[in-house]
């Protein structure tokens, strides 16, 4: 088990190693080859107003001019130590986990990733609950009434909560439930959940419920495959056999031995999600790391991509692991392998 | 574990004594030699992935298979039988030992060379379900070695086929059927087909009948015997039921944990077992006799086998073996000849003639 | 064989039970007019190759068919109760307490994500009021009384980590663990070595002993049968065509597809014979029963009835002492064809 732990745990810090390596020469070397100079990348920190001689200067000053690998390995100590960084007026510092200055607005970038984070991760925990809820009950009580008018329903329902995108169903319950109905926060409301929970959820509401149709379709469908399996299964019937009431032989034999699967996707989706849920968050505009991401892009600003991008793959890798050890937990014949 | 039985378990009548193939077919040249083979399969472990350990699948097994007689390879799950099949036919690489067909070595025979071999040696095997590709028909399944091999036949392959399934008790009709419109006793003749275009001299099958019903699997024994009569085939029948066993061999081997613990002609080793571990197999196996159930004093075995990654010492089957002493656990004893084409491998035979007995000590 | 006066014929009485399912090509008439009694302490053996209709038997008596598709009719009366007709949750209240049963593959039977006791703490605890602690203490007794070694260390393990006939004797010690009037095991050594089936099969015969409860044991395997029952009941295309003592069937058979049974198996207790003696063609789909006596087209006798085998379908007739037969022949011509034809041929060829 010990072994099993570490084997994941070693993988999940060369997967992040390599995560950095692949951003880092996507968003440095990758210009450099399509014909960009360091000084033409200096103009973006710089602004374009900005003469050939600043150019240069700032270049020299953010280290563009040095070699590849002094740079990403410069990246790579301002995220484990912190670094310090010369604005021209001053010297700032920037504590670990450094991920540089906005080109724009010269501030740090990680105090902003945490910030946009805590509205990011509110969204995604709000609609995991409802979508693995709704999509494994679904998908159990289809299983259970396979080809019942329920069954039906509930896959083509399914069906259009993974074909309908997020912006058509969350417009559509914008104008719907909250502009014309009044009951549920108009879009861009957010209130922190440390300052009123209540509110928290009331202005979420809507958002989790549109991302949760999106997931909860899959779901569903992933459970009625595995249930349709585990119930013919014969340790289900030995629980039937045994006496056990239909509701426990269902959920703590049936389920649960369907359930590898459900938590392999989950872990994949949640961690994609706390990446920013970029269309959903645009839709209801949220200021969370989505919206964080495309403003980024939109403005050339290479820090904060850099930023966006390593922490959505950090919560990637980080969710990952998190399955890998969920397994051994509902799958005991891991543990010993 | 009771106590062990002075008498035979099994009777042998007189009136058996004629029985076919007793013993008769061991004159000439072995077709089959098989010398201290060995099956070791590594196990990995750690983050390395370093070999701690191996299975022993086979650990040193030695007999021989001589022309037109069958020979019978009992033993119970995991002791290496369907291992010892698949390295005889070369499906696995052999770790040590040899592996001599028609007195040339094959043990580490290259593939291309061993090809013309795989026309003489052919392997059956026991799912009748899984071992035929169900989206092929039963005419490209049997004619497929003729093919494979670039065989010329003299009427096309569809009559070659065709005579094959004949032979087998299929309807020559069933050329373009599908294997899921058979049922398993037709599916193991289709397999059996398969194996019989190349005309082999010897076939190594697999448990061919443990997926059979009963009254299916005495088809195909019949079948199995009637087709070794007319094409003069050797087999090597691997399975773990003893009374089919019985049935169909000459000779049988027991095997213990990937060793030959005991090799007789089926007369001696099914009415006078020497080795403590037959004697355990054969009282173990249920009678279909009512009566005798009250009367009978059996052997009980204790606990199961041992795992081959970390096999007893010596002899290995010490810690099941009621008549253990120090010396089992100290010293290996070695397959020896006690009575004419009977060996085996213990310090404490039953059934022994008894001055031998005491040599083998 | 007694068939007719209420539930108090025997602990366990089976009346003309008929398990039918609807599938999309066609009805399958997996058992078609069963009927049988059973009293505590004795043992039932149900003979029959595969698709013979001897599971679906099995799980019906358990009532584990109650609410699929299948169509049910007929009576069974357990201790004075009939579950045919009984609601789902009644029966559901009887399985694991007054009946039990035990499978085929332990591996597969058994939850692979909880320890062995925690399956028989469950099965324990959903019948008896006990706190956890008394209920684990029953597993760890159950397991010990089974011949699981240190059972206070084994009972925290999972099915993977014990080897086959450990986890036979686990599935054992839990259907056993609410002292079942009934038990039923279905091909309960299918799946084990020899050396261990013997350990298993001694087992159940000294627990069936200890416990006093009806067992009925349901096999391919005529050695397994003859181990254990007292009497015997052989099944084809669903149907019963033999039913006796042990004794009747094995000595004194007179079904020509007992016969074929017989003669299809080598046998360690005989001499060898040169041939074995198959029935030819093979077992009938239950879609398509055969009409008339359904073993009509692999009976080397058929034609001695005069066409009716393959039109009327023989009853299920007395020949004497409670040994029931369904063939057309006369009583007189089976016996003589037993005495004289099939008998010697199977002693020696
Ligand atoms: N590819 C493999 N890798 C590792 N171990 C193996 C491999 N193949 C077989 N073994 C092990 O080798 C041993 C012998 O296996 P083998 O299949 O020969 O047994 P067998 O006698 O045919 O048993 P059965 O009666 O169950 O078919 C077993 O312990 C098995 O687990
Ligand atoms: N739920 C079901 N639906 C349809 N057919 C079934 C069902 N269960 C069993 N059968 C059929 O009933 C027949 C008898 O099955 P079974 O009792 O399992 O045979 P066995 O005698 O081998 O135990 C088989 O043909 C099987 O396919
Ligand atoms: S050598 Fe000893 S332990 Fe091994 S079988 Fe013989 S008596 Fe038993
Ligand atoms: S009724 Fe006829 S066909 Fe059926 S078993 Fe009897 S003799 Fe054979
Ligand atoms: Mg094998
Ligand atoms: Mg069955």
């Amino acid at each position: 088990m010990t072994t099993y732990i570490i084997r994941r745990l070693i993988g999940a810090v060369i997967m992040l190693l390599i995560v950095s390596m692949v951003t880092f020469a996507i968003f440095f070397l990758v210009p450099r080859l399509a014909g960009a100079t360091p000084e033409s990348l200096a103009s973006r920190y710089a602004g374009r107003t900005a003469t050939a001689e600043t150019q240069k200067l700032i270049a020299d000053r953010l280290g563009f001019n040095d070699p590849l690998v002094v740079q990403y390995g410069r990246f790579v100590k301002g995220l484990v130590a912190g670094s310090e960084f010369d604005t021209g007026a001053s010297i700032e510092q920037c504590p670990a986990p450094c991920f540089g200055y906005s080109y724009i607005t010269q501030q740090p970038v990680w105090p902003d990733l945490v910030d946009r984070s805590r509205v990011t991760l509110s969204l995604a925990v709000g609609a995991a609950a409802i979508w693995v809820f709704a999509g494994v009950a679904a998908g159990v009580v289809s299983a259970l009434r396979r080809g019942s008018f329920f069954d039906r329903a509930a896959m083509g329902i399914a069906l259009a909560g993974v074909s309908l995108p997020v912006f058509f169903t969350g417009m559509i319950s914008l104008v719907f439930f909250s502009y014309s109905l009044g009951l549920t926060a108009p879009g861009g409301t957010y209130v922190d959940f440390t300052v009123n929970p209540a509110q928290w959820a009331y202005s979420l509401i809507l958002p989790w419920i549109t991302l949760a149709f999106l997931f909860a379709a899959g779901y569903a469908r992933l459970t009625r495959a595995g249930m349709l399996e585990t119930m013919n299964e014969d340790y289900v019937r030995t629980a039937r056999a045994k006496g056990l009431p239909e509701r426990t032989v269902v959920v703590k034999h049936g389920l649960r031995g369907a359930l590898t699967p459900i938590v392999t996707i989950f872990g994949l989706d949640f961690g994609l999600l706390l990446g920013g849920a970029v269309l959903t968050e645009s839709t209801f505009s949220l200021n969370g790391l989505g919206k964080y991401a495309i403003d980024a892009i939109t403005n050339n600003d290479l820090p904060k991509v850099m930023g966006v991008t390593l922490l959505a793959a950090v919560f990637v890798v980080v969710a990952n692991l998190i399955v890998d050890l969920l397994y051994a937990v509902v799958d005991p014949r891991v543990r010993l392998s | 574990m009771t106590t062990p039985k002075d008498t035979a378990p099994v009777s042998d009548a007189p009136g058996s004594a004629a029985a076919p193939g007793e013993g008769a077919a061991r004159q000439g040249e072995p077709l089959l030699s098989v010398r201290d083979l060995q099956k070791h399969f590594p196990v990995t472990k750690g983050l390395l992935q370093r070999q701690v350990g191996a299975v022993k699948a086979v650990d040193g097994v030695t007999f021989d298979v001589y022309p037109g007689e069958t020979l019978g390879l009992v033993g119970e799950s995991g002791c290496g039988k369907t291992t010892t099949g698949r390295l005889i036919t070369r499906l696995l690489e052999p770790t040590g030992g040899s592996v001599a067909f028609e007195g040339r070595d094959i043990t580490h025979m290259s593939q291309g060379h061993l090809r013309p071999l795989r026309r003489d040696m052919q392997m059956i095997f026991q799912d009748p379900y899984s071992s035929l590709n169900p989206r092929h028909t039963v005419g490209t399944i049997v004619g497929a070695p003729f093919r494979i091999q670039g065989i010329e036949t003299e009427h096309g392959v569809k009559k070659a086929v065709q005579e094959i399934l004949a032979l087998v008790g299929l309807n020559p009709e069933h050329y373009n059927r599908y294997p899921h419109e058979f049922s398993g006793g037709q599916r193991q003749r289709i397999g059996i087909a398969r194996t019989l275009a190349l005309k082999p001299k010897l076939i190594i099958a697999d448990e061919p009948v443990s997926a059979l019903d009963v009254s299916i699997q005495a088809q195909v024994v019949n079948l199995l015997e009637d087709l070794q009569n007319e094409l003069n085939l050797t087999y090597v029948v691997i399975a773990h039921d003893l009374s089919v066993v019985r049935h169909i061999s000459d000779r049988v081997a027991v095997m213990y944990l990937g060793k030959v613990v005991e090799i007789a002609d089926r007369k001696s080793l099914y009415g006078a077992p020497m080795h403590p571990y037959t004697n355990a197999l054969l009282s173990a196996v249920p009678i279909p006799d009512p009566k005798g159930r009250a009367g009978r004093d059996r052997i009980r075995l204790t606990g199961d086998v041992p795992s081959p990654l970390n096999p007893p010492p010596a002899c290995r089957f010490h810690t099941r073996c009621w008549k253990a002493q120090e010396v089992c656990k100290q010293q290996e004893p070695p397959l020896v000849e006690l009575a004419t084409g009977h060996k085996v491998a213990c310090h404490f035979p039953e059934n022994a003639p008894a001055q031998k007995a005491d040599a083998a000590v | 064989m007694s068939v007719g006066n209420g539930g108090s014929a025997g602990h366990l009485a089976v009346r003309d039970l008929s398990i039918h399912f609807p599938t999309d090509d066609g009805l399958v008439r997996a058992v078609d007019g069963l009927s049988f009694t059973l009293e505590r302490g004795k043992t039932l053996g149900i003979v029959g190759e595969s698709g013979s209709g001897k599971s679906v038997t099995s799980l019906g008596i358990l009532g584990l068919h109650k609410g699929g598709h299948a169509r049910i009719s007929g009576e069974i009366w357990l201790d004075g109760e009939e579950l045919v007709s009984a609601s789902a949750d009644a029966v559901r209240k009887l399985r694991g307490k007054k009946m039990a049963m035990i499978f085929q593959d332990p591996l597969s039977a058994m939850h692979p994500y909880y320890t062995v006791g925690h399956q028989i703490v469950e099965a324990y605890r959903i019948h008896n009021q006990v706190s956890k602690a008394a209920a684990r203490r029953h597993a760890i007794d159950m397991l010990g009384r089974v011949g699981i070694p240190e059972p206070a260390q084994r009972v925290d393990n999972y099915p993977h980590e014990f080897s086959g006939g450990m986890r036979q004797r686990a599935m054992i010690a839990m259907a056993l663990s609410c002292d079942p009037e009934l038990l039923i095991a279905d091909e309960p050594t299918t799946a084990l070595d020899v050396t261990v089936q013997a350990q298993i099969l001694d087992l159940m015969r000294d627990l069936q002993r200890e416990f006093d409860s009806a067992l009925i044991i349901i096999t391919h395997d005529l050695g397994v049968v003859a181990e254990l029952s007292d009497d015997i009941l052989v099944m084809y295309g669903g149907k019963c065509i033999e039913y006796g003592t042990a004794d009747d069937v094995f000595y004194r058979p007179e079904h020509p597809y007992t016969w074929g049974l017989l003669g299809s198996m080598p046998r360690l207790d005989r001499a060898p014979t040169e041939r074995l003696l198959p029935i030819k063609g093979s077992p009938p789909s239950l879609i398509n029963v055969p009409p008339g006596c359904a073993f009509h087209p692999r009976c080397p006798y058929e034609e001695r009835t005069e066409g009716r085998a393959s039109t009327e379908v023989p009853g299920l007739l007395e020949t004497e002492g409670g040994h029931l037969v369904r063939c057309h022949l006369p009583r007189e011509e089976r016996r003589a064809i037993w005495e004289n034809d099939v008998k010697p041929m199977l002693e020696t060829t």
